[in-house]
């Protein structure tokens, strides 16, 4: 056996590597799981990606992975492989917030369908990590408790929804994520972090267990480092469930295998169309130049590339902007201040009934982007304006997806850039909604029509990464692996040696230093946590309630 | 389209239970405006001949066998409410008038 | 309180009652409409909930088959159309008891469509009532209001909640709006009602007991001027729990807008409340955007799909209607219409038609549960069914009347016995030693006895004057116990007397 690798080398293997020198006994788990505890310690002063660090935890199923391997038990492919979770799915005895001062301290007392599938293939859940609040936004900068920093540069935001789980990833705290995405809440972010991000079709994955955003668009996916590790997650965690009613009954179509033929960087008979309306104005230069030069390589590989037109995909943006608030209206209404979460009762001047807390407790319990969002969706539904907005917004929606079909009956894959920009810095664009919604314009039309879509890295642009997307017809992830795996080949060809990037500097980082205890790590960001919440709820009139037994 | 005022915006705002104050209706009431401003344009393609979509994916309903589940224990279920007694979730005052049902 | 009422034969000269009613019916289901939490009427607070039912976060809602099944027959017993594809639909609104502040419905696309159901009146003719849908949806939980009075809302100084109940799959029967009822209105919706009770525990989907909630009713009444005058403005009285609160409730509905309308005034289009306590309706709140659902198709759930096949399946295993069973039974039973009606007012059909089938005679079954029985259940406010009697015991009490083993009073002492849980008629007999004592030597020397007793009586007798009779008889029967056959001893006296 060679000699045993130091924290970095370990953290900077990817998935699909972790898992072969688990099996061949060339690493234990818990080494594996000590080794991103080290970077997670060494990192989040700086990116702040987890709202919650389970070490504790994480270290538990590392050694049942371990004496299980070691009794010679034949145990799952990512057995022993660590993952993080986006805080908007739910996890049992591990606290769940979705960023919300509304949720905080919530114990969930379930698993999500996804999370009961990862502790299946005995993988380390190392923690929970940050969003904006409740999926809404593209920032991470909208969570109610810190912003999430991007590894490639701290003063930049990683992207949301998802920042928390593709910083973490990028900067090598975790070598898989769950995301969920909405709107593009997976792919933006992979965009913005040199990360690889899916959207699985809407169905593939059960949503049991993600806390709702907008049920008819919402997708868990996951987030890697590379297209082959997604593809390893993509099949732990996809299939038919019974307790999700548009769970789509057939099994997950085979990505792994479509990933490895992938890599074989032989593209001859594929069909590739480029969108038309996703590229061009309003994209950056360095973006379009770099999704030019990934089409090429395309063509390198044998691929047949032509424009394929989406005639409607110019109203799929305002379309979602009147479905996605709408379903969100109704799905956050059960934040009402009387089962789970945070409670204001109403100033003493005001009468202390029932209506009054709950309107004093959602006054309290969410942000501003989250109150915009509720509040258009009202609107958007009620009586008289509801054919005029909901119903024009389901109209749009068949349109976009007749578009693709129409699309899909040209070319077996649809390319366009993941995001027009690349990685803005915190703040920029907290003050206009409009310019920040038009991060989603490219991945938006995949979540009306329900097609998989994913996020790959195509090459810096002003020393920031910049994301490729590909799309799929329904039902057929695997159709875009093999091209993406294809891609990454390419690029990694092209490339060469890489020597250090950035986002690794905190692994470096942590190969220096000792172990950190699980019961330190278990403490990260908890504090910052607590204060930025006694600190918010201050601004809002009202009492709060806390449970008898805290006080 | 509609140009929301500060009122209106209060005024859904207590529809869905939230509390806004003065300053954060007026501002959100130029955020709606922009909003539906960008988003008018869909009822130029929403036409009558067009069928709406709400489930993305076609299926027809799977419907569960009526089999018990084991429930949450009542220590389970009221754990995290923010206010409990007797085995119960509290509920301030409820009155009838102001509110549905 | 105090509104004006108009006398309700002038109310229905002066104006034309047009009603509808919204009657929920709680199917008895082992889980939940959208989640597999058992629930059982009177479990522990919080104790039948999983995600779903508790409305947590990421928790999705998941289709019960025989609640659609269930529901499907429903509407076929109504005669409505079944629609092939029906929708769910989300009703928003906050309130306590609701676990996700909204409730899944159905709205455009209705399980069961259009239908309607035949009842009888009192004189005898048929109405039919337009149903206008039949569709399903999930109940709330329960808000326990403490501090007040009675544990009612008003005064309530905060409230506990159950969430038990909420989940629980109600099926939605509306009507149309009911035209040409006059004066019977009232009579016509208790009967309507009473059917869908009896449907409704015939199909075995539900406990049907309104005491319980099982079945509830909302109540819309309006008047208009004459029968080809457009509608009036309703008011809707909400959550009506009992047969006489319902028919109550449109009488006092009529006469209360009656007299606002003849005054020159305006019926709100209003929510009202019945209270039991006050035999009136209470006002509530106004309609209007306050209650602006905000209906959208449910999107964590997709359409169902009802099939023909298995329309027809569901179809082919109805059980018989109760209004042709109560036709057929009549028949087998010879009893007169104002007999069966109140049978079936009594509730008692089943039970006698069990007492029948366990051989007693028809005529029998009804003098017990009519008689005796019902007064026994009357005084103790329970159902016919909830007394400690069975139809079987019915049976066998009749056979020792017929075998001359027991005389009508010692079958009372009986049934007393029966009552108390002594146990079956025969255990009750055979414990007190009830017996006719009759005819033969027994019965002469008790006789004797009694007439040597009271010489006057048996000297007038002597002379014919048979008015003290009772005399003679009363003795004989203390000395029996009661277990004399009064004919038998009257018999004996005269045939004694004038030999």
């Amino acid at each position: 056996m060679s000699e045993r690798m130091n924290d970095a080398q370990l953290v900077k293997l990817t998935a699909a590597q972790m898992a072969e020198k688990l099996q061949a006994g060339e690493v234990t788990s818990r080494e594996l799981v000590q080794a991103h505890i080290n970077v997670i310690a060494a990192a989040e002063p700086e990116l702040k990606a987890f709202l919650s660090v389970s070490a504790t935890e994480a270290l538990k199923t590392a050694d049942e992975v371990d004496r299980r391997r070691a009794a010679g038990e034949e145990l799952p492919e990512l057995a022993g492989v660590p993952v993080a979770i986006k805080d908007m799915i739910v996890t049992k005895g591990i606290e769940t917030t979705a960023a919300s001062r509304i949720l905080q301290g919530w114990i969930p007392p379930y698993d999500a369908t996804v999370v009961e599938k990862l502790k299946a293939n005995l993988m380390p859940i190392l923690g929970k990590t940050n969003l904006d609040e409740f999926a809404q936004g593209s920032s991470t900068e909208h969570s109610a408790y810190f912003p999430t920093h991007n590894p490639w540069d701290t003063e930049c935001v990683p992207g949301g929804s998802g920042g928390g789980s593709a910083s973490a990833v990028a900067a090598y705290e975790a070598p898989l994520a769950l995301g969920t995405d909405t709107g593009g809440s997976i792919r933006q972010p992979g965009a913005f972090t040199g990360t690889v991000g899916v959207k699985p079709t809407y169905g593939g994955v059960s949503r049991f267990g993600a806390i709702a955003m907008a049920s008819s668009l919402d997708q868990i996916g996951p987030v890697a480092r590379t297209v082959l590790d997604a593809a390893l997650l993509h099949e732990v965690i996809g299939g038919y469930d019974e307790r999700d009613s548009t769970s789509i009954p057939e099994p997950t179509p085979a990505v792994v295998k479509a990933a490895r033929e992938g890599q074989k960087m032989d593209l001859s008979g594929l069909k590739v169309g480029v969108v038309k309306e996703l590229s061009g104005k309003g994209y950056e230069d360095v973006v379009s130049h770099n999704f030019e030069h990934a089409v090429e390589l395309l063509k390198s590989m044998g691929a047949q590339v032509s424009e394929v037109s989406l005639p409607n995909a110019s109203y799929a943006l305002p379309a979602y902007y009147v479905l996605m608030p709408s379903e969100v209206s109704s799905n956050l209404a059960r934040y009402d201040g009387m089962r789970y979460g945070l409670r204001m009762m109403p100033p003493a001047d005001v009468a202390q009934t029932s209506a009054n807390m709950m309107a004093y407790t959602r006054e309290a319990g969410f942000g501003s982007e989250v109150k915009r969002r509720i509040l258009l969706g009202t609107y958007a539904l009620s009586a008289g304006f509801y054919d005029k907005w909901y119903g024009s917004a389901q109209k749009v929606r068949t349109l976009i997806i007749r578009d693709f079909e129409k699309a899909f009956e040209k070319v077996d894959v649809l390319v366009s850039p993941a995001s027009p920009t690349t990685a803005f810095k915190l703040g920029e664009e907290l003050t206009d909604p409009m310019t920040m919604y038009l991060n989603d314009v490219a991945t938006i039309p995949a979540n009306l029509a329900g097609i998989p879509a994913m996020s790959l890295p195509m090459g810096l642009g002003n020393g920031l990464p910049t994301g490729f997307q590909i799309m799929a017809p329904a039902k057929h992830d695997d159709m875009m692996y093999k091209p993406a795996a294809a891609l990454e080949a390419a690029f990694a060809k092209e490339a060469g040696e890489v020597s250090e990037l950035p986002t690794g500097k905190w692994a470096d980082q942590a190969a220096q230093n000792a172990d950190v205890t699980s019961a330190e790590a278990d403490k990260i960001n908890q504090a910052e946590k607590a204060e930025a919440v006694d600190a918010a709820l201050k601004a809002f009139p009202g009492v709060r309630v806390t449970k008898a037994e805290e006080k | 389209m509609p140009t929301f005022t500060k009122d209106q915006v209060q005024h859904l705002g207590w529809l869905v239970r939230i509390a806004l104050n003065d300053e954060e209706a007026d501002k959100l009431k130029d955020d709606m405006n922009v909003i539906s401003e960008a988003i008018n344009s869909i009822q130029e393609v929403a036409t009558q001949d067009v069928e709406p979509t709400a489930n993305p994916i076609p299926l027809e309903a799977h419907l569960r066998e009526d089999v018990p589940a084991t429930p949450f224990t009542q220590e389970e279920a009221i754990a995290g409410a923010p206010e409990a007694d007797s085995g119960m979730f509290v509920a301030p005052q409820i009155l009838g008038g102001e509110e549905s049902e | 309180m105090a509104e004006k009422l108009m006398d309700f034969d002038e109310a229905i000269r002066r104006y034309d009652p047009v009603w509808g009613l919204e009657v929920h019916v709680e199917l008895s289901t082992k889980t939940k409409l959208f989640c597999p939490a058992p629930y059982k009427f009177g479990e522990a607070p919080n104790t039948e909930l999983t995600p779903v039912s508790l409305g947590l976060p990421g928790s999705l809602p998941v289709i019960n088959k025989a609640a659609i099944d269930d529901a499907i027959r429903l509407g076929l017993a109504l005669h409505c159309h079944i629609n092939e594809w029906s929708q769910w639909s989300r009703k928003n609104y906050f309130y306590p008891d609701m676990p996700r502040d909204y409730q899944i419905t159905q709205a455009d696309k209705p399980l069961n469509g259009k239908g309607y159901l035949d009842v009888q009146t009192e004189d005898g003719e048929t109405f039919r009532v337009p149903i206008l849908r039949a569709h399903v949806e999930d109940d709330a939980g329960k808000n326990n209001h403490v501090g007040g009075a009675d544990g009612r809302i008003e005064g309530a100084d905060h409230s506990l909640v159950d969430y038990n109940r909420a989940g629980v799959p109600l099926v939605e029967i509306v009507t149309e709006p009911v035209t040409g009822t006059g004066a019977k209105a009232a009579e016509i919706a208790g009967a309507y009602i009473r059917e869908i009770r009896d449907i409704a525990r015939a199909l075995g989907i539900s406990e049907g007991k309104l005491e319980q909630g099982n079945i509830r009713a909302d109540v819309n009444v309006s008047l208009r001027e004459s029968p080809d005058a457009p509608l009036g403005t309703r008011s809707e009285t909400k959550n009506v729990n009992s047969f006489r609160g319902i028919e109550r409730t449109l009488i006092y509905e009529i006469r209360r807008q009656a007299a606002l309308l003849a005054d020159g005034g305006e019926v709100l289009q209003e929510t009202r409340h019945w209270d039991e306590s006050t035999q009136s309706t209470a006002g509530g709140r106004l309609k209007t955007d306050a209650n602006d659902y905000r209906y959208f198709p449910d999107p964590d759930l997709v359409m169902v799909h009802t099939t023909q096949e298995h329309i027809d399946e569901l179809k082919a295993s109805l059980p018989e209607m109760p209004s042709h069973r109560r036709a057929r039974l009549q028949k087998e039973w010879g009893f007169t219409d104002i007999q069966m009606r109140d049978v079936n007012n009594a509730g008692a059909v089943d039970l006698i038609d069990e007492t029948v089938k366990e051989g007693a005679s028809a005529a029998g079954a009804l003098k017990w549960w009519l008689g005796e029985l019902s007064r026994e259940a009357n005084e103790k406010s329970v159902s016919l069914e909830e007394l400690p009697v069975t139809p079987a015991d019915v049976a066998s009490l009749e056979k020792l009347i017929a075998d001359g083993k027991l005389n009508d009073r010692l079958a009372k002492q009986t049934m007393a016995g029966v009552l108390k849980g002594e146990g079956s008629p025969e255990e009750v007999v055979a414990k007190h030693g009830y017996k006719i004592v009759g005819g033969g030597d027994e019965l002469d020397g008790i006789v004797d006895k009694a007439l040597a007793d009271n010489p006057d009586v048996a000297e007038k007798l002597k002379n014919g004057d048979m008015k003290p009779m009772g005399v003679i008889i009363g003795a004989v029967m203390r000395a029996t116990r009661g277990q004399a056959d009064a004919k038998a001893v009257s018999s004996l006296v005269i045939k004694k007397v004038r030999s």
